[in-house]
């Protein structure tokens, strides 16, 4: 059984900031399609392979020769804020890396 | 709009193509009968949510010029097709049916348009979709739902059901969708038209706004068999800048489009496609398909797929997995919704909050939740195996018959609101097209006639083995000359929701 | 009671580990065709691929993963016969698509080890894993006082470094160095670079952030056989900075478990001036990147016959060199280190190979030439002078055309760009006077300048006849053989 305060983590975790009325009216969502989807712990799997990847390719590589790639216009071009030719983001409160 | 230009929306792509090719009509003349079309019913239909006018005449014109000056012309050259708003296309604006996407351009195309546009055919527009390919319906668009032109009360399916909506109501002979659960088969199947998931791997997904990368797959939509099959031509094949796509010949869908024959063959009827929530009226359609291909000289058998009943669950624990972490890069720093104040972190949160529709968060809390450390063995691990175990039925199947068929989806097109928050119930639509995906294989949907209790469309599912997709295509054309003719006039014809 | 390094010993074992990133010097990207030069203008090396657009897909660049082979070989790993690469999910800035994609189970190199020489023994530290993934963009902080994101107002992010092939090494805990565990963590990773230097699959220079260290520590007490908890230090930009990060750790740990606390698991930031460390992150809760496999590229499975041909192309690695070198030139382990610290093995070996004896390349590399290297600032190796020139001069020198005063300034010459050593002998006109006969007049001429010395040395007082070679020396600009001089003016006062 999910809880809302489960739910209240999973948004946090996804970076989503719910409302108190989302996250009543998802919890109980969640906490059905969760269960539905356990059905598949039923199957019996001991020893069966997990498929990640339908096609059964393996090594498909590029060589390492250049391509073109986009004018620093069109690479910013979409951006809500630009400055110095960089991507301008709001201030970062956890270091990472 | 004239006579002559409704004229030319009736017609099919094949013919379209001919008569551009051979002069009898210009490109510019189709492009401009369909947008006459587009805007005589798209107030209604609501399948598009950008018209390119512009470049559409711009291209047609190119193709007349081409023409004149006796230079070869593209497969497709002059043909309308709309495009689903998932694909990227430069200069045009892509939404993929969200409203954190609003305004965004791409500077880049995808390989699958740039394929049509080297065929020289004429981008209308981008069509309607549910946000990010997640949903059955097209009511989680950030935009407003489509509606079915069998009826504008009901959906038209989805996610990919505005490129499905525009060509039931012939705003475009042609259009591209892409299937991820079901996404072209299903839509296809309510409105009436033909739809195609290729093989995974056999139309490249560079471009493509991922939803779930180990099964998005690109495909066509159309109003017959062969139409469908031109397009399925154009836009497949290997591709260098998508490492899963498959490095092989097309398979000869064109060719088996115009040579349906299912004499000698053994068609194989999945036991567990059936059942509690399937539509009487679907059945019974479903029924008669299967009647007809014994007809035509085909073996029928019953085939088990026990497996298939943990498809549902299996797909949603996958797709929501990948999709978490495909959606991640929407976080308002770069393009798109940029919306709160305070510090990065706080704005990424409230960007995603605003913008993305619940069916979106739902789905992402899902995967994150099915990823987490201490969940991933029982949930996204035994989903990978349940997939291993859809394969191998798969195999088991094919190695006994050469395609295998059922409904499509268990219902016809229901009301729009009906299941829009009831998300286990949305789900039960892609119950008949899910496995597909799951193992990879190639499948569509070929139109079979109208549910006798509400005399809305049933569509006839056909999956093959992985790059044979043109089986598909030599059982639907089967299937559907045997249907014209009985009916005397296509299916399309009997659409009256835009009073036709 | 601040506790010293030694006390903390007394009671406790260290423990070490590191994990260090490389970027590899390939020409594009990891997933892309960008290119990877540094220092371009921001955001002129990017694509929708590394941009992380949205319809954007990887594409694994095969050098990458030659290099990577490489470097596990030259670690004795075993390559994994088949891998897959996993996204490691979390949203950050200077990601752009909130995950990166990374290795997680399955690494292409694993178990293997690389012997490190400390003080004359040699210590096997051994590699856990080694495998690859892709840079992030670049942070600019904007508006606090250090430019670091304390206090920042606002962020300024630059993507031409993401998406670059990036291999991490990571060893498994390093226990029993005692004392000298900031001397082997030091030498582990020098001797790392060097491997990774003599393969050519990156310039490996710290200074730039193409190799990059974070430094793991803690503490066991002593004879319990329990490790204890370990805090991870990053910014650690030089070899030196490996060393004091160690170094430091210890006293700090040790100090708050004598004090009855518990050490806790966090990562600290290395600063340079003061050589401590501060507390940053808390890693208490420990993220869950939900690792899954990246469903956009498909497993690489390296052939048997390529991993045998990458192995076939090693270059000496530095162990095996090591042990020739010391052989063939009769070396100490000190000796030997100090000229690979100098960086002066590639030129010594060159100008041995340019027909020097071992004892003079090493002379003039190790004397005259690493002085003026410091004086400019560079390494030996920098130096406007080739090994065959130095083999040059050193043969002169042998032939007695030079002496070492001439054969210094014939190595000013060439270093000012006046040519090659016999061209500046002739120029500068350095060749020592050979001529007896034209010897004997400078000597005459010093004779009768300093009648009083000649008559000693005629009395028998040999000694005094240096005054007459100095004068000659003097008078030939030092070009005299000094010790010939000393010959003919004994000869011509007997």
């Amino acid at each position: 059984m999910i809880t809302r305060d489960d739910i209240a983590h999973l948004a946090r975790l996804s970076r989503l900031a719910l409302s108190d009325e989302e996250l009543d009216h998802l919890a109980p969502q969640l906490d059905q399609i969760i269960s539905s989807v356990a059905q598949v712990q039923e199957v019996a799997a001991e020893g069966i392979p997990a498929t990640s990847h339908a096609t059964g390719l393996t090594n498909v590589f590029r060589d390492d020769e250049p391509r073109p790639c986009l004018t620093p216009s069109e690479a910013l071009s979409g951006a809500p804020a630009v400055e110095l030719q960089r991507f301008k983001v709001p201030r970062i409160l956890v270091e990472e890396g | 709009m004239t006579g002559m230009g409704r004229e030319l929306t009736r017609k099919t792509a094949t013919e379209l193509a001919a008569a551009i090719a051979a002069g009898d009509v210009s490109a510019v003349e189709v492009t401009q009968a369909h947008l006459d079309q587009i805007a005589a019913t798209d107030d209604r239909v609501r399948a598009f949510l950008h018209v390119a006018t512009n470049e559409a005449l711009a291209q047609a014109r190119a193709v007349d010029e081409k023409r004149a000056r006796g230079e070869s012309l593209g497969a497709l050259a002059g043909v309308p097709v709309a495009v689903k708003d998932l694909f990227a296309t430069a200069g045009v604006p892509t939404t993929c049916g969200s409203k954190i996407l609003q305004g965004w351009v791409p500077p880049y195309e995808s390989t699958v348009t740039a394929r049509l546009r080297a065929a020289d055919a004429v981008v209308l527009g981008k069509t309607n979709m549910d946000e990010f390919a997640m949903g059955s319906s097209t009511e989680n668009s950030g935009y407003g739902p489509s509606h079915n032109p069998w009826d504008l009360a009901k959906v038209p399916g989805g996610s990919s059901g505005g490129s499905a909506a525009a060509v039931a109501a012939f705003e475009a002979p042609l259009s591209l969708g892409t299937d991820t659960g079901g996404s072209i088969r299903q839509p296809a199947a309510v409105c009436g038209i033909v739809g195609t998931k290729p093989t995974y791997g056999g139309s490249s997904r560079y471009g493509v706004v991922a939803f779930a990368s180990s099964l998005d797959t690109p495909g066509p939509l159309g109003r017959n068999v062969l139409d469908t099959a031109l397009l399925h031509q154009v836009i497949s094949g290997h591709d260098p800048m998508d490492a899963t796509s498959i490095d092989a010949p097309v398979p000869p869908v064109v060719e088996a489009a115009r040579h349906g024959d299912v004499s000698g063959m053994t068609i194989g009827v999945v036991t567990e496609l059936a059942g509690d929530g399937y539509q009487p009226g679907v059945m019974s359609r479903f029924a008669e398909a299967v009647e007809v291909l014994q007809g035509l000289g085909a073996k029928v058998v019953e085939v088990s797929c026990p497996h298939f009943k943990y498809g549902l669950p299996a797909y949603y624990l996958i797709a929501p997995s990948e999709v978490s972490s495909n959606l991640a890069r929407f976080d308002g720093m770069r393009y798109g919704l940029r919306a709160g104040t305070g510090s990065a972190e706080e704005v990424m949160a409230t960007t995603r909050a605003a913008g993305f529709g619940a069916e979106a968060k739902r789905r992402i809390m899902l995967g994150t939740y099915a990823l987490s450390s201490g969940y991933y063995d029982a949930y996204y691990g035994k989903a990978q195996q349940v997939r291993t175990l859809i394969i191998r039925d798969f195999e088991a199947a094919f190695s006994q018959v050469d395609v295998l068929v059922s409904p499509a989806t268990p219902t016809t097109a229901f009301d729009i609101g009906e299941r829009a928050d009831d998300p286990m119930a949305m789900y039960l639509a892609d119950l008949c097209t899910i496995p597909s995906n799951l193992a990879g294989n190639a499948a569509l949907s070929v139109p079979v006639g109208l549910a006798p209790e509400n005399g809305l469309p049933v569509g006839l599912q056909v999956m093959a083995p992985p790059l044979a997709d043109d089986r598909l295509y030599r059982v639907a054309a089967a299937v559907e000359a045997a249907f014209d003719s009985r009916r005397g006039h296509p299916l399309l014809a009997e659409a009256k929701g835009l009073g036709a | 009671m601040a506790v010293t390094y030694e006390e903390a010993l007394t009671r406790y074992e260290p423990v070490f580990g590191l994990e260090t990133h490389v970027e590899l010097g390939t020409r594009t990207k990891m997933f892309c065709g960008c290119i990877t030069t540094f220092g371009g203008e921001p955001n002129s090396q990017v694509c929708p691929v590394c941009l992380g657009l949205p319809g954007s897909l990887p594409v694994v660049n095969r050098t990458a993963i030659e290099y990577t082979i490489k470097i596990g070989l030259a670690l004795n790993c075993t390559i994994a016969s088949w891998c897959r690469f996993a996204r490691k999910n979390y949203f950050y800035p200077d990601m752009p698509k909130n995950f990166q994609i990374s290795q997680y189970d399955e690494p292409l190199c694993s178990e293997g080890y690389l012997d490190v020489a400390v003080s004359g023994e040699i210590v096997r530290v051994s590699i856990e894993r080694v495998h690859l993934e892709e840079d992030t963009g670049k942070s600019l902080h904007v508006g606090g006082a250090t430019g670091r994101i304390q206090g920042a107002e606002y962020s300024l992010v630059d993507y031409n470094r993401a998406g670059i092939p990036l291999v991490e090494i990571v060893t498994k805990p390093v226990p029993g160095t005692g004392s000298m565990a900031p001397d082997v963590a030091r030498a582990y990773v020098t001797e790392l670079r060097d491997v990774l230097r003599s393969l050519g699959v990156s310039d490996v220079r710290m200074e730039e952030g193409s190799m990059r260290c974070d430094v793991n520590t803690s503490l066991s007490v002593r004879g319990s056989g329990v490790w204890g908890t370990r805090t991870e230090t990053k910014n650690v930009n030089s070899l030196r900075s490996v060393e004091r990060a160690v170094r430091s750790e210890i006293p700090r740990q040790a100090e708050v478990l004598d004090a009855g606390g518990r050490v806790v698991q966090e990562t600290r930031h290395f600063h340079e001036e003061s050589g401590e460390t501060t507390s940053g992150r808390s890693k208490e809760e420990a993220q869950d990147y939900r690792y899954f496999p990246e469903p956009d590229l498909v497993p690489v499975a390296p052939a048997a016959d390529w991993v045998e041909s990458i192995r076939a192309s090693l270059p000496e690695l530095p162990s095996a060199r090591r042990s020739r070198l010391l052989a063939a030139w009769s070396l100490s382990e000190l000796e030997f280190e100090s000229l690979r610290n100098a960086g002066a093995l590639d030129v010594v070996e060159a100008t041995v190979a340019a027909g020097a004896s071992s004892a003079d390349a090493r002379k003039w590399w190790m004397g005259e030439l690493a002085r003026r290297a410091n004086e400019a600032g560079v390494e030996v190796s920098y130096l406007a002078i080739t090994p065959a020139e130095v083999a040059r001069v050193s043969a002169l020198v042998s032939a007695g055309t030079l002496n070492d005063r001439l054969a210094r300034e014939v190595l000013d010459g060439v270093l000012a760009g006046e040519g090659t050593p016999d061209e500046v002998v002739e120029k500068r006109g350095l060749a020592v006077v050979s001529d007896d006969s034209a010897l004997l007049s400078a000597i005459d001429e010093a004779i009768a300048a300093n009648p009083d010395v000649a008559e000693k040395v005629r009395s028998g007082k040999v000694q005094a006849a240096g005054v007459i070679v100095g004068a000659v020396m003097k008078a030939t600009r030092g070009k005299a053989d000094a010790a010939r001089v000393r010959e003919l003016v004994l000869e011509r006062l007997a």
